[in-house]
């Protein structure tokens, strides 16, 4: 139904679009300005080849991009099917489990670097030194987004219900959370995932203050000497994690499982 | 309580037309409301009955057409202007807001404004129209959805709007609920005085509770009447099958008569001429008789208190449901033989 | 699986039949790694945080660190400092962020706008840390976009000088830039929500916009407004990698005093400054995220 609309508020609408949008994109022009300056008013893409020519940096953009698919696998392996069950058969830990994915909002990872130290001393001597084993702590920064994405796919759809069907139907455990529950959740799940990837990407705190080498620590690094290039790689994160976030449908559109009939 | 006011407000719709794209809302829709006349719009989901309300409001322009009330041409005039109450189908209550404070909220704005002393007596009195007084200090939330429907039509009379708009009010709640509230509103509406137009998709909310119905389809009026005439005398065959139920049967037709299982019956105006038609027959104007030699028999009764469906298969393999006082349906059973005739009321046939 | 005897009550979805205890508690094995994730790096490290503030490097009991960080002028500077930049950028944060989502939330539901803007803010708001120091260094730094431009055009105006970058106002500058998409994205729901049946309700009763927006969509609004700009403050309080990749000296918000306790060469003595500011830390986000939960919970309440 269209309803009026004066033209006085269509303008401060755009106004408003206007101002907002150029103090956010403002910056990332400059980015892309700055990052293909190459001495007196010249452009060229030097600082971002010179990106291939450092490896360090390239082995901790490999580093990062392992982490972020080790944490991508543990919130499918282990947070989804945890709210999941939690969910369907032990709801009265549901509050429980919802304040403590709700933690690490209340303890920032600069708080939580300082309780979590002594126990990465511990790993990197008597288990490993790699990297890798920030996956264990990212998991748990991940838990408030993560924890929210599929908690409110698994409220707008009645799993209950439908786990419920399933089970009177003839199906066993296994089938009814893998092949009923988690694809009526999929968005919910995917939504996790890109957010995952994007907050392990973008991840400093824990990791410059443990001492690994991950892209962005790396980046501040190389920024020091050569800010060009610390631009280029940041800029294309940027992009990347944006792309991601069109390509994999994430949005909120509840898949539609059955037409209404029209009558 | 207030007095009952007789509204000396008639509301004129001339010639509405709107269009959204491809798909015609309105087309040409001209209705005529009499002073403190309660008209029902009736019809099928998307056939323009809430544009034309909206309309009416001046929540929905219009491509063409002219809206009168009193005399006045309100057609451009805002909403907030108009001087219409109107109830939603939902959610219409602000959520911030006490029962008392949601009705007041009309006479707490510029045009309608009102000292507060006075305010507050003319919302207790709303409150008490609609038997809520008990409920004024509760907020939405705390209510059930027929409460809330109540303070949504405390809170449009609050203002005494010239017109009062009911926009499916009784659509969103449970069976019982709705036909309850719908008694209310029509006392209150009788009480009141105002002149009222009410949209819905249920004839028999419709039929229950207007002076007048108007049955609308694909933007444009079928047929607007008494709700007994409406019945009684279809004008056309979308208003006899979409107002009470119909049976179809076969028959030619002749001289403005109709033959029917062996019974001549009169067609209504509007009906075809001559040649094979199909009767709309009303339940309750078959006739049925336990026999064992009938030309039909039983597959279902249907004990629905005072009176009792049934369903029928006559020897040509036809499906018919009747209708009978309850009393009778005793002998009535699934199996049954039975011989149903027609009574002689005017019928309306539509081409085969 | 046998086929199971359906207990009524809740949680009886997947339950099956055999000896009853076993299956009650058998459930619970379903939560057990996640469970011992989430001991080993979320709550011994939130415990050991908030008892080793008030312990000394032999482990015994002690009000001394706590109170000389609460005491020391130093410390109180950079507190307050934290406080400020949040509530500064939260407020600002929240009034920008806020009138976009109501300039995109009026446009068509399922438009490009939407969608982009709400991809975008996705990433920007996620877009913290080390990257951002360089964006705004490309930005307003020494050779930076706006920064050359304006040393050509207006020379002496304060944006051609870069070194505010660097500090307080640096700070708040800077983290604005993620707090509008966070707001954006936490605060649009909240306009979706009003209902179109309240701006027609209050246009029929005869009220005008402004009426509309004073009496009903403000009120309606400022729960949601307040519990993000809260969520604002949290967010902005507890970051610390831009601040750590900006400014090379000086430690003047909290997140920078624990950086520099823990990485300090005095060694262990000051593992326990840390983990006291970091209590500080904990407590302000502890008051700030429960207010924001009560706002939270009240905007539900409304929501029926």
């Amino acid at each position: 139904m269209s309803t009026k609309r004066s033209p006085f508020l269509t303008i401060w609408r755009w106004a408003i679009m206007l101002i907002v949008s150029v103090y956010l994109l403002t910056p990332l022009a400059a980015m892309l300005d700055f990052s293909t300056k190459i001495g007196r008013g010249k452009r060229g893409l030097y600082a971002w080849k010179a990106i291939f020519q450092q490896p360090d940096l390239i082995s901790s953009i490999g580093v990062s991009l392992e982490l972020a698919i080790l944490v991508v696998l543990a919130v499918l392996l282990v947070v989804v099917p945890t709210v999941v069950w939690v969910h369907l058969k032990l709801p009265k830990l549901r509050r429980p489990l919802e304040l403590i994915c709700l933690l690490p909002l209340a303890f920032p990872a600069i708080v939580l670097v300082v309780g979590v130290s002594h126990t990465y001393n511990w790993i990197s001597i008597h288990l490993s030194e790699s990297p890798l084993t920030l996956t264990a702590i990212y998991l748990v920064l991940t838990l408030p987004y993560s924890y929210r994405s599929v908690a409110a796919a698994l409220n707008s759809v009645d799993v209950h219900t439908l786990s419920e069907a399933a089970r009177t139907l003839g199906a066993s455990t296994g089938r009814v959370l893998f092949g009923i529950v988690m694809p009526t959740i999929r968005a919910g799940v995917m939504s996790a995932a890109v957010i995952s990837i994007a907050l392990v990407l973008g991840e400093y705190t824990i990791a410059s203050l443990l001492n690994f080498q991950t892209m962005q620590v790396e980046i501040n690094l190389v920024g020091q000497q050569d800010a060009s290039i610390a631009v280029a790689v940041s800029l294309a994160a940027l992009i990347f994690v944006f792309v991601l976030l069109v390509i994999i449908p994430t949005s909120t559109k509840r898949t539609k499982v059955l037409e209404p009939i029209e009558s | 309580m207030s007095e009952s006011r007789e509204s000396s407000v008639a509301v004129n719709l001339i010639g509405l037309a709107k269009s959204f794209g491809p798909v015609t809302a309105l087309a040409g829709l001209s209705i005529d409301v009499a002073a403190g006349e309660l008209v029902a719009l009736l019809g099928p989901s998307g056939c323009g009955k809430t544009t034309a309300l909206r309309a009416l409001a001046g929540l929905q322009d219009l491509d063409r057409g002219q809206i009168l009330v009193n005399g006045r041409d309100v057609t451009n005039l805002n909403t907030n202007k108009r001087d219409m109450g109107m109830v939603f189908q939902a959610y219409s209550l602000f959520p911030h807001m006490t029962a008392l404070e949601n009705v007041e909220y009309g006479l707490r704005m510029r045009a309608h404004r009102t000292p507060a002393a006075q305010r507050r007596s003319r919302s207790s009195e709303l409150l008490d129209l609609v038997g809520l007084a008990s409920h004024a200090n509760h907020f939405p939330h705390q209510m059930s959805g027929g409460q809330q429907q109540r303070i949504a039509l405390a809170r449009a009379l609050a203002i005494s709007p010239t017109v009062l708009l009911l926009d499916e009010p009784l659509s969103a709640l449970d069976a019982k609920v709705r036909t309850q509230l719908r008694d209310e509103i029509r006392r209150i509406q009788l009480e009141v005085g105002t002149t009222t137009l009410f949209v819905t998709h249920d004839q028999e909310e419709a039929l229950g509770v207007a002076d007048r119905v108007g049955v609308m389809k694909m933007g444009v009026l079928e047929q607007i009447a008494s709700p007994s005439e409406l019945y009684e005398r279809p004008r056309t065959a979308f208003v006899a099958e979409f107002v009470g139920l119909t049976n179809q049967l076969p028959g030619t037709v002749r001289d403005g008569m109709i033959e029917l299982m062996g019974t001549k019956v009169p067609t209504l105006p509007g009906s075809i001429g001559s040649g094979a038609g199909i009767a709309l027959v009303r339940p309750e104007s078959i006739l049925v008789e336990p026999s064992e030699s009938g030309n039909a028999r039983v597959i279902t009764a249907s004990f629905l208190g005072a009176i009792a469906r049934v369903h029928l298969q006559t020897k040509d393999g036809a499906s018919i449901i009747a209708q009978i006082p309850s009393s009778d349906a005793a002998e009535i059973g699934a199996g049954r033989n039975v011989t149903i005739s027609l009574m002689s009321q005017p019928v309306f046939a539509k081409p085969a | 699986m046998t086929s199971s005897v359906q207990e009524k009550g809740t949680g009886s979805a997947l339950r099956g039949a055999g000896p009853l205890r076993w299956r009650r508690h058998s459930a619970y094995l379903g939560v057990l790694p996640f469970g011992i994730l989430v001991l080993v790096f979320l709550v011994w490290p939130t415990y050991s945080v908030v008892t080793g503030a008030f312990q000394n490097s032999h482990g015994s009991f002690e009000l001394h660190t706590v109170k000389a960080v609460f005491t020391d002028p130093g410390h109180i500077t950079a507190f307050k400092n934290s406080i400020e930049i949040s509530a500064i950028t939260a407020l600002v944060g929240a009034i920008l962020g806020s009138l976009f989502a109501w300039a995109v939330a009026t446009g068509k539901p399922d438009g490009l706008l939407r969608r982009t803007t709400l991809s975008a803010s996705g990433v920007l708001a996620q877009f913290g840390g080390v990257m951002l120091t360089f964006a705004f260094l490309a930005t307003f730094g020494f050779n930076g976009f706006v920064t050359t431009f304006l040393a050509s055009q207006f020379p002496n105006s304060f944006l051609a000088h870069p070194d505010w970058l660097y500090g307080f106002l640096g700070l708040c500058v800077v983290y604005t830039f993620f707090q509008i998409p966070l707001m954006f994205l936490v605060f649009l729901p909240a306009i979706d929500n009003l209902k179109p049946q309240w701006r027609e309700a209050s246009s029929n009763l005869g009220g005008t916009t402004l009426e509309y927006w004073r009496r009903i969509g403000i009120p309606v609004l400022i729960p949601s407004f307040l519990g993000s700009a809260l969520l604002l403050f949290a967010n902005s309080f507890s970051a610390y990698a831009t601040a750590a990749s900006l400014i090379s000296q000086g430690s003047i918000i909290t997140p920078l005093e624990i950086s520099t306790a823990m990485s300090s060469e005095t060694g262990v003595a000051n593992a326990s400054t840390a983990k006291a500011l970091g209590l500080g830390m904990v407590i302000v986000v502890g008051v700030v995220m429960t207010l924001y939960t009560l706002m939270r919970r009240r905007v539900s309440k409304w929501e029926q």
